[in-house]
């Protein structure tokens, strides 16, 4: 790999502070080119899907708790959803394939790329903007018919679409399977556009890595968010096509007859899942390398250390990226496909858990003779690794073929997906939103109501998920409207209604959050340009960051986890700071 | 331990629990190695004045360790797995002179072809039972799955069985039931709407009254054929 960064031919884009900004207030803050409003956009519009996306769990919660019993003021959605308050199954369904769906695509995907992509790629390797600024602006406004088009779906006659988020063909592709038209195709639709939408920004962000790199920021200087959204986007670039192809055929099967997927008429529904998941184990990994890229950056900083072996996590991330499109099959042991192709793709599935468990020891050697310092962005950072490592394992009992067979669609899964989604994800997604909160909107988040939220949310995150290996290990299926019709899951009412207290005490320790990032918008405590001390270029610029980033082009000087190196007396040292005294050529080798 | 595993009744129950507990324990270890770790880095280097943090970059051998570790036990687990996986799910090593029965899934009901005394399924004697499957205790039992619509899960957490059924396929399961008695048979995937009512019942007897079930199940259902031929005509 090259040292020397391309020579950038776009110095007039950087900030003038002597012009004045001429662009109007739709230029500025809605049409925006601005890769950091566009991250902002992004940001508040998928924090408003993970709050749907919460709701919708809280209304799956309530049935699982008092199974057929009225919730209060459940009425008030109508007679064709909660008659009398009662959930109707088909409503169930509904509620549990959207809660899926919005929380992966709408919520926590752009949350993790959408959003810090957009924000921070510019801002860490020194560029005034992405390399395609209408390209990226386009991106975002692609995203919102489809955000609509999902959400619409709530409101037409039939109800949303009710096959899962995974949406298995043929029971998503005949109305008469599900009693729902109008929702399975505007889930479909929705999808489709939704990935234009993430082909634009991945375009964007690999284009802007690779060409706009500040002088002196070579490849093994970038910051690990950076490396983590570089190869995530790589995937998408990669896995979206293959889902949005499979999609087309899904609506071609919904609205025009024909049988891709139907065995009536010489179609395969195993096609559905092959596709499906050779996008949907890429996807999975698009959901959690940018939470590791986060995570490494935020405990390197509280630690005040360096990533412990940086080269060792960029590789770890590319290798899982690359054994990513060699897993789908772990998703299908029980489908019929050939058992053989199961034994395989057991072996590659175990292989990936090597990688990762390379990246967990790294972070915990980067604690080793720290300097730990607990501020919020950092708290989430350790439970995402701790609650990260609980997924892990739980992963390993799932990719075992043979224990996956009492395991597999059960509350296991469920178990399993929520710790690496919820406890890793969502937990990283906590860490990353509080410690570049000042970034984006030049004040910091209130640190004690951050802990409190913090705290509760740890607690009642694993009161309500650990239980559910539970509920798995005794048979109850996932995505069942009342398993109390079971004799054998009669008994699992208590247990699910600890685990539906739980989870309202969850939802409620969001609002405490919700309720901090809108006060800090306006009150926060005014941060400063480099509230962490921290190393990175974004913090070498006013925030908020000021339209085109950076005054003039930075250059840097070294890697991004200089903390508490000798070469300074701070215990961190900026990439941008040019070293106290040129370093000493070493001596030329002479043949004396 | 069982696990909270419903109680075991086949022969792939025990097989199925041990290689759960050996990954539990395997598992246990690591999650008390790794959270011990976290834990004491979190207590041993949390700030205080004047401490000072040293900046280690890296350490290949470790990396080289916690490299190596991990893989000699994913592919342990991995090797274990497969043959016990083949065993139970391979067509061609189902054992010869199983019991052989047809269930057909359809929204929302499983569909039983029994084969009758004959022990052959497409043959006079065949009935059909719903909802309703009977086995012989102590023999395999070969389930032909199929499915009408869409695609179903045939679960029976006793037995530590589940295959889904899908259109278009015909896949042979396989078990051997070792306890008398009645069993739920649930569908462990997504079917629609009735899909949490898709429930049946397994009931395992011993081989004398497996015959006699048969026998008078068998006669019912070829006196409800014949009335129903008769009336027909």
């Amino acid at each position: 790999m090259s040292t020397v960064a391309p020579t950038p031919n776009y110095s007039d884009l950087f900030h003038d502070p002597s012009h004045e900004d001429h662009r109007s207030f739709v230029q500025k803050y809605i049409f925006s080119t601005d890769h950091k409003i566009i991250g902002i956009q992004f940001l508040f519009m998928s924090l408003l899907f993970l709050l749907i996306g919460g709701l919708l769990a809280m209304l799956i919660r309530w049935q699982l708790g008092w199974p057929g019993e009225p919730m209060p003021g459940g009425a008030a959605l109508g007679e064709t959803r909660m008659p009398g308050g009662i959930m109707l199954p088909e409503f169930y369904n509904s509620v549990m394939t959207m809660h899926g769906t919005i929380m992966i695509f709408f919520a926590v995907m752009p949350l993790l790329v959408g959003v810090y992509a957009n924000f921070l790629i510019p801002l860490q390797i020194g560029a005034p903007d992405m390399a395609f600024p209408k390209l990226n602006m386009a991106s975002f406004w692609i995203a919102v018919p489809a955000g609509v088009l999902m959400v619409a779906g709530f409101f037409v006659a039939g109800g949303h679409a009710a096959a899962g988020w995974t949406s298995y063909a043929p029971l998503s592709t005949n109305p008469e399977f599900t009693g729902v038209f109008t929702g399975q195709v505007l889930w479909t639709l929705s999808l489709i556009i939704l990935g234009f939408s993430s082909l634009a920004g991945s375009v964007n962000y690999i284009t802007t890595i690779v060409n706009m790199r500040a002088p002196g920021m070579t490849w093994f200087r970038l910051p690990l968010p950076t490396w983590a959204l570089f190869i995530t986007s790589i995937l998408i670039l990669l896995a979206i096509p293959v889902l949005t192809g499979a999609l087309i055929l899904l609506l071609f099967d919904q609205t025009l007859g024909t049988g891709f997927f139907n065995a009536e008429v010489g179609g395969q529904p195993l096609l559905w899942q092959h596709l499906f998941w050779y996008f949907g184990h890429p996807e999975v990994y698009i959901l959690i390398l940018p939470a590791f890229g986060f995570v490494s950056e935020i405990i390197a900083n509280g630690a005040r250390k360096p990533v412990f072996g940086y080269h060792a996590m960029v590789g770890a991330i590319a290798s899982i990226a690359i054994l990513g499109w060699i897993v789908w099959g772990h998703h299908m042991f029980q489908s019929g496909m050939n058992p053989m192709l199961g034994a395989g793709f057991m072996a590659t599935t175990m292989v990936i858990a090597v990688p990762t468990a390379i990246k967990v020891f790294n972070w915990i050697a980067t604690l080793w003779e720290g300097d730990l310092h607990f501020h919020s962005p950092m708290l989430y950072s350790l439970a995402f690794v701790s609650m990260f490592v609980i997924g892990g394992f739980s992963g390993i009992f799932l990719a075992s073929t043979p224990v996956d067979i009492p395991l597999h669609d059960t509350y296991f899964v469920v178990a399993h997906i929520h710790y690496v989604l919820f406890g890793g994800s969502l937990f990283a997604i906590f860490a990353a939103l509080t410690y570049w909160f000042p970034k984006m909107f030049g004040r910091l988040m209130n640190e004690g109501l951050n802990k409190v939220h913090f705290y509760l949310s740890f607690i009642f995150f694993n009161l309500v998920f650990f239980p559910m290996h539970e509920l798995g290990n005794r048979g109850m299926m996932r995505r069942i409207y009342d398993y109390t019709q079971y004799g054998f899951l009669d008994g699992l009412v208590d247990i699910n209604r600890l685990i539906s207290l739980s989870a309202f005490a969850l939802f409620a320790a969001q609002l405490i959050f919700a309720w901090n990032f809108i006060w800090s918008l306006f009150k926060g405590k005014k941060s400063g340009s480099n509230p962490w001390r921290a190393n990175s270029l974004e913090w070498s610029v006013p925030s908020p960051a000021p339209h085109g980033n950076f005054t003039f082009m930075p250059t840097v000087y070294r890697g991004p986890y200089e903390y508490s190196s000798v070469e300074s007396d701070e215990d961190y040292l900026p990439q941008d700071v040019p070293p106290a005294k040129p370093p000493v050529p070493e001596p030329e080798m002479t043949l004396a | 331990m069982d696990w909270g595993f419903p109680e075991s009744a086949s022969t792939f129950g025990a097989q199925i629990d041990a290689a759960y507990g050996a990954i539990f324990y395997a598992t246990a270890l690591a999650f008390v190695i790794v959270q011990g770790l976290l834990i004491y880095c979190i207590i041993r280097y949390r700030h205080r004045t004047g401490r000072k943090a040293k900046p280690i970059h890296g350490n290949t051998r470790l990396e080289i360790i916690w490299t190596v570790v991990p893989a000699l036990g994913v592919f342990y687990i991995a090797y274990v797995s497969a043959s016990v996986w083949l065993d139970m799910k391979s067509e061609d090593r189902i054992p010869a002179g199983a019991y052989e029965v047809g269930v057909h899934a359809s929204q929302f009901e499983w569909t039983v072809t029994n084969p009758g005394m004959d022990g052959r399924l497409g043959s006079d004697d065949d009935f059909v039972t719903r909802n309703q499957l009977h086995i012989p205790m102590g023999q395999p039992v070969r389930v032909l799955l199929t499915a009408e619509d869409v695609i179903h899960s045939f679960f029976l957490p006793n037995f530590r069985v589940k295959q889904d059924a899908v259109p278009g396929m015909q896949i042979a399961v396989w078990f051997e039931p070792t306890t008398a008695g009645e069993y739920p048979l649930g569908c462990a995937e997504l079917c629609g709407l009735g899909h949490y009512r898709m429930r049946g019942t397994v009931t395992v007897h011993s081989p004398d009254e497996f015959d006699a079930w048969q026998v008078s199940e068998g006669a019912v259902a070829a006196d409800i054929a014949e009335t129903n031929t008769v009336a027909s005509r």
